[in-house]
Parts: C-alpha cells; sequence; structure tokens
C-alpha cells in the first residue's frame, strides 16, 4: 500500500536530523555553562524549540502529514501558548511578580 | 489447494508463521486505507494535545514560582546531577531514531527490523528509567526529597539569606527552594510514568509484530506508537534546560 501519507524518509535523513538534535544538546549544555545571565534562559529555550520542530517535523512525519493533523499540532502548541501567556500577563500585571526596573 | 492458499502461501514468505496480511485490512467505516490511516494518525494528535496541555500546566505553575524566586531555583537546580541527565537526553535521542527508523522499517514491509528496532528503543527506555532511578536515590540521600525529611543545604540557606531583606522573606526563599523540588520530583515522575507506559507498549507491540498481528505490516499502529514516543522525547527536550541547566557558569 504505497499511500501519499507513507512517505518514507531516508535513512540519510533521519541521521542527519538526529547528529543535528545531539550538536544543539552540548549546544544547550554548553549555554549553560557559558556566563549569560540573564540570556541563559531565552538560550536554552531556543535551543529546545529547534530540537522539538526538528523532532515533530521529521520524527513525526507533521512536515508529510495531512493538513489536519499539521492544524491539530499547531492548535496544541496555540492552547499551551495561550495558557503560559494568559497567566503571566495576569501575574506581570498585577505586580505579583518583581520585575527588574519597574 | 485453492487459489486463496496459495495466494497465502506466496505472501507468507516461506515463514512458518501465519501468512503476512501485506494488504490493510479497510474498516468498513472508512471510504480507504489512506483515510483510514489519516484518522488513527489524527487520533493520536488529539491526545498528545492533550498531553501537550498537561505538562505546559506544571510548566506553567514552575514558570511562575520560578519568576518569583529564581534565586531559589538557580541553586536548586545546582544539585542535579548534569551528566546523568546528559547521558539520559542523549539516550532517550537515541532511542527515538531507533522508534523513527523501526516506523521506517514497517513503511517498508521489514517486520524484523521493525522487532528490533521496537525492542531497541524499549532497551534505551528502560535504561532511562534506571538512570533516572539513580538520581532519584541519591536526591533522596541527601534530603531533596520534598516532605518532613527535606533540608536545605547549609551553604544554600546562607545563600538565600543573603539575598533576603526579612526574616520572612528568607521563610520564603527557603520554602520556594523546596518548591523547585517538589516540581522536580513531580514533573520527572510523570515525565517517567509516560516512559514506563511507552515501554510497555512498544513491547507489546514488537511482540504483536512478531506475531503477525497486524495487517499491512501494521505500518499505521507502529507509526502512532512512535507518535507516543517521540512526544515524551520532546517533553524530556524541554524539562532538561529547565530542571538541570538554569546556569552552571558558577560566577552570579
Amino acid at each position: 500500500m504505497a499511500n501519499t501519507e507513507n512517505h518514507i524518509i531516508t535513512v540519510r535523513t533521519y541521521l542527519i536530523v538526529y547528529a543535528a538534535l545531539i550538536v544543539l544538546l552540548f549546544a544547550t549544555v554548553g549555554g549553560a555553562m557559558l556566563p549569560l545571565g540573564a540570556m541563559h534562559l531565552p538560550v536554552a529555550m531556543t535551543i529546545a524549540v529547534i530540537k522539538a520542530v526538528m523532532i515533530v517535523l521529521i520524527f513525526m512525519h507533521v512536515y508529510y502529514s495531512s493538513a489536519l493533523t499539521k492544524i491539530t499540532s499547531i492548535a496544541a502548541l496555540l492552547w499551551a501558548s495561550l495558557l503560559l501567556a494568559i497567566t503571566l500577563a495576569d501575574y506581570f500585571s498585577r505586580g505579583w511578580l518583581d520585575i527588574p526596573g519597574k | 489447494m485453492s487459489s486463496l492458499s496459495t495466494t497465502l502461501e506466496e505472501t507468507a514468505l516461506g515463514r512458518d508463521v501465519a501468512p503476512r496480511r501485506t494488504e490493510t485490512l479497510l474498516s468498513p467505516h472508512f471510504d480507504n486505507v489512506e483515510q483510514q490511516s489519516n484518522a488513527s494518525i489524527l487520533g493520536m494528535w488529539f491526545f498528545l494535545s492533550t498531553e501537550i496541555m498537561f505538562f505546559s500546566g506544571l510548566i506553567a505553575a514552575y514558570t511562575i514560582y520560578r519568576a518569583l524566586s529564581p534565586e531559589a531555583f538557580r541553586l536548586g537546580s545546582q544539585h542535579m546531577h548534569v551528566w546523568l541527565g546528559f547521558f539520559n537526553t542523549l539516550v532517550l535521542l537515541t532511542s527515538s531514531l531507533t522508534m523513527a527508523l523501526g516506523v521506517r522499517e514497517s513503511q517498508l514491509g521489514r517486520r524484523d527490523g521493525v522487532v528490533w528496532y521496537l525492542v531497541a528503543t524499549a532497551v534505551m527506555g528502560a535504561a532511562f528509567l534506571g538512570v533516572k532511578a539513580v538520581e532519584y536515590s541519591m536526591e533522596i540521600e541527601h534530603h531533596l526529597f520534598p516532605g518532613v525529611n527535606f533540608q536545605v543545604p547549609a551553604e544554600d540557606a546562607e545563600a538565600l539569606a543573603e539575598i533576603s531583606a526579612t526574616p520572612e522573606e528568607l521563610q520564603t526563599n527557603l520554602g520556594r527552594f523546596q518548591m523547585m523540588f517538589v516540581l522536580y520530583f513531580f514533573i520527572t515522575g510523570v515525565h517517567a510514568f509516560h516512559m514506563i507506559i511507552g515501554i510497555v507498549a512498544v513491547l507489546i507491540m514488537a511482540a504483536l509484530m512478531k506475531r503477525n498481528w497486524f495487517s499491512g505490516n501494521g505500518t499505521t499502529q507502529i507509526e502512532v506508537l512512535g507518535l507516543y514516543w517521540h512526544f515524551v522525547d520532546v517533553v524530556w527536550v524541554f524539562l532538561y534546560p529547565l530542571l538541570y541547566l538554569i546556569d552552571l557558569s558558577g560566577g552570579h
């Protein structure tokens, strides 16, 4: 059954993605050891997001999936960001958090 | 010999197991095999969406408490075993590779390959849990498990006293230091629970694959199993820097 959804990714592609994930793993540990100060969290999260996107697109085949699956995976991300953004907005705007320079 | 049995013998390729059903069985409520496969994958993504929400709630709690007491979280993070976590991340990423290759084998109709890649994935999952158990036992031994036996290490208590203006603030910071470990044990514990379910599911699917349970080489079933496994990997990709790597630069 050679269906269109069964796009077979080459072993080479999987290995390249794997190698990139390992490089980024070293990068995230290395970044934590550098004196980045307040930039530690943004750097670590940027690396984590890049790793997650690679896993989702290639390992989880979302890049080759149906439009409905693509939308569902993005919707999950949207709900998660709504949760974080609105919760944090509440805390920040009520002054429940110490914000440097405020 | 009827023509049907001849066909079955041909597709069995001389194996002494049940003949392989290379044609995917189509449930009557689907139009075609592609729609059937897409429905399964979509269903798994719906489930994973709820999982993302579940872990997001925990990450939100972490974010708020860390924003409230960044120093307590930074000090707490120093007690994590960075290199054990590093090893575990490596193991989990590798297990995702073997899972992806297992899915590929099923797409190509190579059942034996699927079984071996699934077993390799389960072995690495078990290795992850073993290392996690070692980490937990060391942390419990050092009184870092929240509860009556929890003790803030002396140097951390001193560091928190230095940044606290009042005794009340110090008490809050000491509590937040423990809160870091509450979140650490809860989030990694729930993640480990997902790993246990994943390992059991992978082994069941490997056994079923071995016994020729699936039609159509089980491509959709293995793909859906892979989605779950990769999701658990993605969660760890975020947990590792958030819990272990807040700041290792030493100078502060």
